[in-house]
């Protein structure tokens, strides 16, 4: 029988896998795009958990208005990735450096 | 076989390809294959969804981050010209502080699930079906009404990611041959040919009919 915990606990094995993602691969801002999915995922899979378990539908509203916030962020986040790579010609955090004091 | 016991055995099979592929998007060296298992764990998310009724979220999901946001993210991997090795220096001297984060993260929420989960919240009956409706229909009707300004804005979210996209990508030629539109509308015909008068020269005909026409 699936439990409520059941979600949660693939919600925070998913969050936490995201966010040792952003710490090793620190240099490939694509890499990183792809953990900032994982963690929406995550918080996603919480949410839906949560609408069915207290059968309330506004948690699922909640996911369907991430999903729209978070399409438009990966576009625009894959256009500034494309102009910074047209400019910089490298996509390495290390690189992008020119407002550092 | 029971059916509660066949759900809780799809649940398992599902999240455990769900994490092994959410392991594999952050190890993985080849970028290309890291948005490939992405798109794994999403589809696996989306099946997990589903046990928990929540059928339009789940295909929304496929359809909205399978179709379209993992395909994005492919054409800009496979437009950049990435020298993958570069980097992956670093990779393994933040892999110890990154386990260290993620595992005490871990550690404490399931400290906090678990003071939850001792007594054992069963998931109840799908709270659509005890409405009397389909999910799609009940998500509709909440969206329609409740969360119909939300949804609005979210319209307009959607625009201004268009608009941000295309203008921030665009870029202008400036040796490229262009036609102005306005500038053609706005062209008046008696200043671009002018129509002379002129006397019939019949004396000198031979080098008339050698002078350049213009």
């Amino acid at each position: 029988m699936i439990t409520l915990a059941h979600f949660i606990v693939l919600g925070a094995i998913l969050f936490c896998i995201a966010v040792a993602g952003l710490f090793i691969n620190r240099k490939n801002v694509i890499v990183l795009l792809m953990s900032l999915e994982l963690i929406l995922l995550a918080v996603n899979t919480n949410f839906v958990a949560f609408s069915r378990y207290l059968g309330d539908v506004s948690g699922q509203v909640f996911v369907f208005f991430i999903l729209t916030v978070a399409a438009a962020e990966a576009a625009i986040g894959l256009a500034i990735l494309v102009l910074l790579f047209r400019t910089r010609s490298t996509i390495n955090i290390a690189d992008i450096d020119s407002m550092k004091g | 076989m029971d059916t509660q016991l066949f759900q809780l055995i799809c649940f398992y099979g599902f999240a455990t390809v769900t994490v092994a592929s959410a392991l594999a998007v952050i190890t993985l060296k080849n970028t290309v294959h890291a948005v490939l298992a992405l798109v794994l764990t999403f589809f696996s998310a989306a099946c997990l969804w589903m046990l928990a009724d929540a059928e339009f979220l789940a295909l929304a999901l496929i359809v909205v981050y399978v179709g379209a946001v993992m395909v994005l993210f492919l054409f800009v991997v496979m437009m950049l010209d990435v020298d993958v090795e570069k980097l992956r220096e670093g990779f393994v001297k933040f892999l110890p502080i990154g386990l260290f984060v993620a595992v005490i993260m871990l550690v404490e929420m399931l400290g906090v699930i678990g003071v939850r989960a001792m007594h054992a919240q069963v998931v109840g009956g799908d709270p659509a079906l005890a409405a009397g409706v389909s999910n799609t229909e009940w998500l509709g009707y909440a969206l329609y009404t409740r969360y119909l300004l939300p949804f609005e804005i979210a319209a307009l979210i959607l625009t201004v990611g268009v608009v941000a996209a295309v203008a921030l990508t665009l870029r202008e030629r400036r040796d490229t041959r262009y036609e102005n539109a306005s500038r053609q509308v706005r062209v008046d015909p008696r200043k671009r040919l002018r129509l002379v008068k002129m006397g019939a020269d019949h004396a000198n005909e031979s080098t008339a009919s050698e002078e350049p026409r213009t």
